[in-house]
């Protein structure tokens, strides 16, 4: 919210604008940023918890979009018509953008990243959440999570005699999908990115998936997707994103997960290059990336901050507090993903995934 | 226009100039059409054909075309783009002929009232109509439960999710382009040929394929030209009811945009899905003798 005054006469708003400039510790923009994120209850975590506080607390208005897409974000640069300023993006589409020259370079000096987790943050992204991937269930068909009996790893999602029923996997996107597959083929977790490093080893996750293949029912394609197939238990069983399957939990679907064996990943915000306004929209970045904003995010959605004070000074409960999985309880239980092997390989891998999903 | 009491000569120049003034007032008139489709077809059709020949590096490549053949997906995603686009076009034929058939047979007033059973879905957005598709058809759905409460069948069958429920659901959505230009077509059609080919003799059987048939067939040929073509470039409809088994061309452009950002590896999916719709549309009308149906040709 702009704390500029309603339209009066030039002169004088010129003169108001000034004093309240003086006033605030940021200079108010004449014209508001773009921050671009996602739809459905991210989007509106992330306005609840970040957005509109820090807008409100910096007089640096906003203009909200939906439907932020790293592609899209490089079709702007290349074509030199930049109109967002701040966008969200998963780490590995960051780290793509990146390479193909589409970011501006975060400007340290201006955001704070000292109490940040080590590797939540780029020379071109800063982390807003942390999120798994996960394998979920029908808590009535296999039982609550953790309970005797109950899935518990990889190799239990592949193993369609001791639970059988229909799965779901990942469509047209290779992200997440083949670590999975490495662990259930006994791959150990540390090992898994050193098997994945060679287009054999990449073979050899896909050909595991294509072992599952008869059994999946439905390849997703969004989070949204994730939470509707638990929902209407049209799958038994599925991979996805932590959060979705909380808030899916909230509406009355029978599901559960564990953070044994998932993957360990983050979201993050981004700078399309030649940002209309890179100045404001930096101290915009640096204010949402504070513990007290941080702190709010877990009210609204089931994702950690990336900074760690946050958990210092949230008011969240503690079982809430312990659900997220960059909680220092959960997170040795998981894989963090390398963004190194997507930077070299997602071209490839992503080849050999399609190639197993249009057979 | 001919002026007898002027020399032949003269006239015949006139003549010539004149018709010339006429072709370049007419092109002045096309002149706008002219420049929005090369502005909206041509230029941005020609970009992408640039595009798929330059490679990561910036220069000249074939890099994007190889990727082609070297992995299998490719191929068999243009096969599925073609068959899920083939079968749409004959149910929508299937369900659509008898259907034109019925409403140029009913007086134009009742016509118009079923026809709005046919455009009244036409207009309601494309994703609500597939999103209700999966509502009926999936596990749980309504058409499950129904059929389970009434003993069709035990145990829910697999409607969606695959290449039955993105058939059903891009068939329904393609049947207005077939039934349209059809029920045009079929509304010319004097009924008294179909007397007079009774009165010479003719079967109602007889009748209908060798006069009927043949006088409906331009309409039916431009209406499955229309659905076929706008099947191969289908993306919601198959996404959401394929269950991401239904790989379509458009879906792996997606992908690979999404992905790896590479225009130049989506371009080139686009040129060769348009360079082949261009050699089957030219085979189709040889062979098939489309043209002739299509621009009244003898």
């Amino acid at each position: 919210m702009s704390r500029m005054p309603k339209p009066a006469p030039r002169v004088r708003s010129m003169i108001l604008a000034a004093g309240l400039a003086a006033f605030t510790s940021f200079a108010v923009s004449a014209e508001p940023i773009t921050v671009v994120s996602w739809g459905g209850s991210y989007g509106a975590a992330q306005d609840n918890a970040l957005f509109n506080d820090a807008s409100k607390n910096t007089g640096i208005a906003i203009n909200r979009e939906s439907g932020a897409s790293m592609s899209k974000a490089c079709l702007q640069v290349q074509s030199g018509a930049v109109s967002w300023d701040l966008v969200v993006t998963g780490s590995g589409g960051a780290a793509s953008a990146a390479a193909k020259g589409c970011l501006e370079k975060i400007d340290y000096s201006v955001v704070d990243v000292s109490d940040f987790y080590p590797n939540l943050y780029t020379d071109y992204c800063v982390g807003s959440d942390v999120f798994a991937t996960v394998m979920a269930w029908n808590t009535d068909k296999y039982g609550e999570p953790g309970s005797p009996g109950a899935p518990s790893s990889w190799a239990d999602f592949w193993d369609v005699k001791k639970y059988p029923g229909t799965r779901a996997y990942r469509a047209n996107n290779v992200d997440g999908a083949l670590e999975p597959a490495l662990m259930a083929d006994g791959v150990p977790p540390e090992k898994v990115y050193e098997v994945l490093s060679t287009t054999e080893g990449m073979k050899r996750a896909v050909n595991k998936i294509r072992e599952l293949k008869p059994h999946i029912a439905v390849f997703w394609g969004s989070g949204a997707q994730q939470a509707q197939l638990m929902k209407d238990a049209e799958v038994d069983m599925t991979t996805g994103w932590n959060g979705r399957f909380d808030n899916a939990k909230k509406d009355g679907a029978k599901v559960g997960y564990t953070f044994n064996q998932a993957l360990l990943d983050y979201d993050c915000f981004a700078m399309p290059k030649g940002a209309p306004n890179k100045k404001v929209a930096m101290k915009f970045l640096a204010e949402i990336s504070k513990p007290e904003y941080q702190a709010n995010l877990p009210f609204h959605i089931t994702y950690g901050p990336t900074n760690k004070k946050a958990y210092d000074i949230t008011t969240a409960p503690k079982e809430l507090i312990e659900s997220l999985p960059s909680h220092p309880k959960n997170v040795p239980m998981m894989l963090p993903v390398a963004l190194d092997f997507y930077a070299k390989h997602r071209t490839e891998a992503l080849e050999l995934y399609m190639e197993m999903l249009s057979e | 226009m001919q002026n007898p009491v002027e020399p032949a000569g003269m006239n015949e120049h006139a003549l010539q100039r004149q018709e010339a003034r006429e072709q370049w007032t007419l092109l002045g008139l096309a002149a706008p059409a002219v420049l929005a489709i090369v502005a909206i077809i041509v230029i941005p059709v020609g970009w992408l054909f640039y595009l798929s020949f330059v490679g990561s590096d910036g220069q000249f490549s074939l890099e994007h075309y190889a990727k082609m053949i070297k992995y299998k997906s490719y191929l068999r995603v243009f096969l599925i783009t073609f068959e899920v686009s083939i079968l749409t076009t004959l149910i929508c034929i299937l369900i659509g002929y008898p259907l034109a058939y019925f409403l140029a047979l009913l007086p134009t007033r009742w016509a118009g009232i079923f026809m709005l059973a046919v455009l009244l879905p036409f207009w309601t957005s494309l994703l609500v109509r597939t999103y209700a598709w999966l509502v009926l058809l999936q596990k749980k759905g309504m058409l499950n439960d129904f059929a389970i409460y009434i003993g069709l069948w035990e145990t829910p069958v697999k409607l969606v999710h695959n290449m039955t429920g993105t058939l059903i659901g891009m068939a329904h959505i393609m049947l207005p382009f077939l039934v349209l230009p059809l029920y045009g077509s079929m509304r010319k059609i004097e009924r008294d040929m179909m007397h007079a080919a009774a009165n010479l003799g003719a079967s109602p059987v007889q009748a209908f394929w060798k006069v009927y048939f043949p006088l409906s067939l331009s309409g039916m040929v431009a209406g499955s030209l229309i659905v076929f073509v706008l099947c191969l470039g289908f993306y919601v409809t198959p996404a959401v009811l394929g269950g991401g088994r239904v790989v379509m061309v458009a879906t792996q452009i997606t992908a690979i945009l999404e992905n790896q950002f590479d225009w130049g590896a989506a371009s080139a999916l686009g040129v060769v899905l348009l360079i082949a719709t261009l050699i089957i549309l030219y085979l189709a009308a040889r062979f098939l003798k489309f043209d002739a149906a299509l621009f009244g040709k003898s």
